[in-house]
């Protein structure tokens, strides 16, 4: 316990550097570095040959080309062995029919689980909970979620998450409550008056000075 | 090694980045393109295959060794 209260304390936080790590996968040995100029989502799960993982494994291979074009890789993690995930992934390939493209990390030392902060002791002291970090391009937290063990993850909000994302660093701007892309953006509130009197001169659809959007 | 087979032998993913140095390609970016694989597997892979001795590394650039060119 005393280690697991030592490991919150540095949990990492969005805009940290993503806690640095070299582990051994389906794919063999990663480190963080082999991800510089991807954008990553590192994914941890309770544990293999369980039906919620399961799901979300077939799920998470049937949105890997949607996040290949987004320039996304895909790390799955988990505190079993890579004998056991070979096995697991094997098994789902041969019954439901589903390949599992991207590497799991086999994280028996609890290592990255702990440095991440994927194990939460009142849901389970020995499994980890369904986390997801999306970490960009130059190796920073800019994203963090966390579901319980019970409940399956939803894709189309990590891939939403993603656009979101790469659209917020390209165009400077900010997305509204149930974004899609193609829907109008947020303009950054100005930050002087001058700027706020501006604003309504720009064309944009505010309404109000700190309320302003507009399309891409 | 996920590249390089216990027998010592390099994987299809091996043999393709192998391919790749043997064309020429240096540079893990280049041979990830060629190799049609993902650049992280590519960077884990480049460092299996230097230390099983089939290339050498000079900063971020890569080159095929006598020992690597025999086994294409």
């Amino acid at each position: 316990m005393e280690e697991l209260r030592e490991q919150e304390a540095r949990l990492p936080r969005l805009g940290d550097p993503a806690p640095d790590f070299e582990v051994i996968t389906t794919h063999g040995t990663i480190r963080l570095e082999d991800y510089k100029g991807s954008w990553l989502i590192l994914f941890s799960h309770p544990a293999d040959f369980t039906p919620v993982c399961t799901t979300e494994f077939m799920a998470f291979a049937n949105i890997y080309g949607d996040l290949q074009k987004r320039g996304v890789e895909l790390l799955g993690l988990s505190i079993d062995s890579v004998n056991s995930h070979i096995a697991w992934v094997r098994n789902v390939e041969e019954k439901m029919g589903v390949k599992i493209p991207f590497p799991i990390i086999a994280d028996l030392s609890k290592e990255v689980a702990l440095r991440y902060g994927m194990i939460h002791p009142g849901q389970s002291k020995t499994e980890t909970v369904r986390c997801v970090f999306v970490i960009d391009p130059n190796q920073i937290v800019r994203a963090i979620i966390y579901y319980p063990l019970t409940t399956g993850r939803n894709m189309d909000e990590i891939v939403r998450l993603i656009d979101a994302l790469q659209v917020t660093d390209e165009h400077k701007v900010a997305t509204p409550a149930n974004w899609r892309p193609g829907d109008p953006v947020i303009v950054p509130p100005p930050n002087t008056q001058e700027m706020a009197e501006e604003r309504l001169k720009q064309g944009y659809d505010c309404n109000d000075w700190y309320f302003c959007l507009k399309k891409l | 090694m996920a590249c390089i087979s216990p027998d010592g032998k390099p994987t299809e993913s091996g043999t393709k980045m192998l391919l790749a140095l043997q064309k020429g390609m240096r540079f893990a970016e280049d041979i990830a393109k060629d190799a049609g694989l993902p650049l992280f597997r590519v960077r884990s892979g480049l460092r299996d295959i230097v230390v099983a001795g089939l290339a050498e590394r000079k900063g971020e650039d890569y080159k095929l060794t006598t020992k690597g060119a025999e086994l294409l």
